[in-house]
């Protein structure tokens, strides 16, 4: 028998004629699909960094804005000789890498706490995530009364359990003044950094965990690993991308923002705290000198490129 | 080499009981295969025995001892996912020295043990690629090296061939073989592919919806099964069968002869079939017709041999034999095998 006899003059389906337009011309998608981004990185990114050296080789202030006599590097050497920008140099530094270090302990404890499952996981996800979305201002009041100089509810604490106080280990004061020390105003920063960084990192970390099979645990186990060695030869090596990635990330968030010290410690006592970009701030816009301000901005240049070059080049690399 | 015994197994996963009380014991060094349909319940009983989950009730003993309490690590067995689940960023040195060094033997016996399990799979000359960059069977072969190289008490196979070409899987399947009577170590092997479970196994273990069915040598699951189920599932084409009062009656497939090719003097059985088409298989060809009259036209499959295909047409009624000793039959009610019934 012949299959699908045309029975009762069935017609063929009507042909729409074709029309080639503009989405058809492979050319022309492209160029409209990129001119955002294009746009985007000439006018935002490239536009205000010629301008930053331009600046930081003239002799402009914000009164006399007008880029007319080149001084050469004239702003960064009096830079560089300023004991506050040495601070700051210093100061960066340290509170990168110290929120580094922290940050991707705390990544992994989080990510590898969120991917099992217990009694109350979902709450605990939601408080682990909220400091990420809380607001700046409302996070800063909160900080600035767990830091107080009088009210500090930790102060409060310590000298309850009788660590603090006339007498004691961490005595004779009856506070500790997070922010009006070096070192105390420094840990307050960095602590304060990793908080509100830790819950971006550990969502990045935490897909890739997610998206790990559960057969190698098993294999893992059935070959008689431990939970150290699978987490440092099974899980740590799967996630080395991703936390590349999220280091990266807090490298550029951390290393380029001044709101945590403009909102707690304000560079002080003196400069000790004091950190570049906020020094930045401090001298070309506050200070008016432009052209000195856009020098030490400059500084943060080399560090945040060499940074995004090379992780991202790890990062390449460990996809091959 | 070890003996492993399963007594009363049950796992429940809420309201659902994926087993419902297994009992099953290898003999030493055996090479036993577990098959049965999608679902019921043969890789739940690999990952109770293995220790990938606790069981509802039972106890698993391997040479006499309860092992149920023990984590996965502290079995000494050693098992292959269907996905192989190599160690993607480690090379196929490092996968198979995994084991080893979880066990802390000592660098110098490392590197021996590997080679020696390298040897036998023959994938020394892959020994530093990545996973990445293995062909199906040689991720297959380093999965195979990684569980032989700690001389486990027992390996279980989870599917390992279900995700292989065709053409592969002959050879892999040999090599499985080949390595279990190289290395003598007991071996459950979990498969849905029937085929693979009769032609791998000293024995078969049949299992369907939590309950183990028939447990048995290929031969005795393929010529006297005891279940309507195992005779249906056991066999390329099953067995045929026949609703006929108050029993089943099956019979082979290659069983069935036409009236004019059986011998005059034999004690048989007829059946009136329908043929409806034959297909060529090489060697031999296929009927599919129905059983008339009082077999209610159920669909029956014939084995012919090439001589007498001849004798057999397409469209044509015609009446097929089957020698009495050759008959089984099964109570209708409960589909268990029952004693012969007049036909």
């Amino acid at each position: 028998m012949k299959s699908g006899g045309r029975a009762g003059g069935q017609k063929e389906p009507p042909q729409a004629p074709v029309r080639i337009g503009l989405a058809d011309r492979d050319g022309a998608v492209g160029t409209i699909m990129l001119a955002p981004a294009i746009i985007y990185v000439i006018g935002l990114v490239a536009l205000p960094f010629f301008l930053a050296v331009a600046l930081s080789l003239s002799d402009a202030t914000v009164g006399n804005p007008g880029i007319h006599h080149f001084v050469g590097l004239g702003n960064f050497v009096s830079a560089v000789h300023d004991a506050a920008f040495q601070f700051a140099l210093r100061n960066s530094v340290i509170v990168t890498a110290a929120t580094l270090v922290l940050l991707t302990i705390l990544t992994i404890l989080q990510v590898e706490l969120l991917a099992r499952d217990f009694p109350g996981k979902k709450l605990a996800e939601i408080l682990l995530i909220l400091p990420w979305a809380m607001p700046v201002a409302l996070a800063a009041v909160g900080w600035l009364w767990l830091l107080d100089s009088e009210f500090s509810p930790i102060d409060w604490i310590l000298r309850a359990v009788g660590l603090l106080g006339p007498g004691t280990v961490l005595g004779p004061a009856n506070n500790l003044f997070y922010l009006g020390r070096e070192w105390l105003g420094l840990g307050a920063i960095v602590v304060i950094n990793v908080w509100r960084t830790l819950p971006l990192s550990t969502i990045i970390v935490l897909a890739g965990r997610t998206a790990i099979p559960d057969e190698l645990y098993e294999q893992a186990a059935l070959d008689g690993a431990g939970y150290f060695r699978v987490l440092f030869q099974i899980t740590l090596p799967a996630l080395a991308v991703l936390l590349i990635v999220a280091i990266l990330f807090t490298v550029l968030v951390i290393f380029g923002d001044m709101t945590v010290v403009a909102l707690t410690t304000r560079g002080g006592p003196g400069y000790t705290t004091q950190i570049l970009p906020y020094w930045a701030y401090l001298k070309g816009i506050q200070g008016g000198e432009l052209s000195e301000g856009a020098a030490v901005a400059l500084f943060l240049f080399p560090v945040l490129l060499a940074a995004a070059v090379l992780v991202l080049r790890m990062a390449y690399r460990r996809e091959e | 080499m070890a003996i492993l015994e399963v007594r009363g197994l049950a796992k429940h996963f809420g309201d659902f009981k994926a087993l419902k009380g297994i009992d099953l014991t290898t003999m030493e060094g055996e090479f036993l295969t577990i098959v049965g349909p999608s679902g019921c319940g043969k890789t739940t009983l690999m990952r109770l025995i293995a220790g990938l989950e606790k069981p509802t009730a039972g106890d698993v003993l391997l040479n006499g001892k309860p092992i149920t309490p023990l984590p996965p690590r502290a079995r000494n067995i050693a098992m292959v996912f269907q996905s192989y689940a190599l160690y993607p960023h480690m090379s196929v040195a490092d996968n198979i020295a995994f084991p080893l060094k979880a066990r802390g033997i000592a660098k110098a016996e490392q590197e021996r043990l590997i080679h020696w399990a390298a040897g036998i799979l023959r994938i020394e000359p892959l020994l530093q690629r990545r996973p990445a960059r293995l062909s199906g069977g040689e991720k297959q072969k380093v999965a195979l090296a990684r569980a032989i190289v700690r001389k486990p008490s027992l390996f279980i196979f989870d599917e390992p061939l279900s995700s292989l070409d065709a053409q592969v899987r002959a050879v892999a399947r040999a090599e499985l073989r080949q390595l279990h009577d190289r290395t003598g170590i007991t071996t459950v092997y979990v498969t849905h592919d029937q085929v693979e479970a009769v032609g791998l196994g000293d024995r078969v273990a049949v299992m369907q919806s939590g309950t183990l069915r028939q447990l048995g040598s290929p031969q005795q699951l393929y010529n006297e099964p005891e279940s309507t189920f195992v005779a249906g599932f056991i066999g390329t084409p099953p067995m045929n069968l026949l609703e006929h009062g108050g029993t089943i009656v099956g019979f082979r497939p290659e069983h069935a002869l036409p009236r004019a090719a059986a011998p005059k003097s034999a004690d048989v059985a007829a059946f009136s079939v329908r043929i409806k088409r034959i297909e060529f298989l090489g060697a031999e060809w296929l009927a599919y017709g129905s059983a008339d009259g009082q077999f209610g036209n159920v669909n029956v499959l014939c084995r012919l041999r090439p001589e007498t295909v001849g004798k057999v047409k397409a469209g044509e009624v015609q009446e097929f034999v089957v020698a009495r000793h050759n008959l089984r039959f099964f109570s209708k009610a409960t589909g268990m095998r029952a004693g012969p019934s007049p036909i």
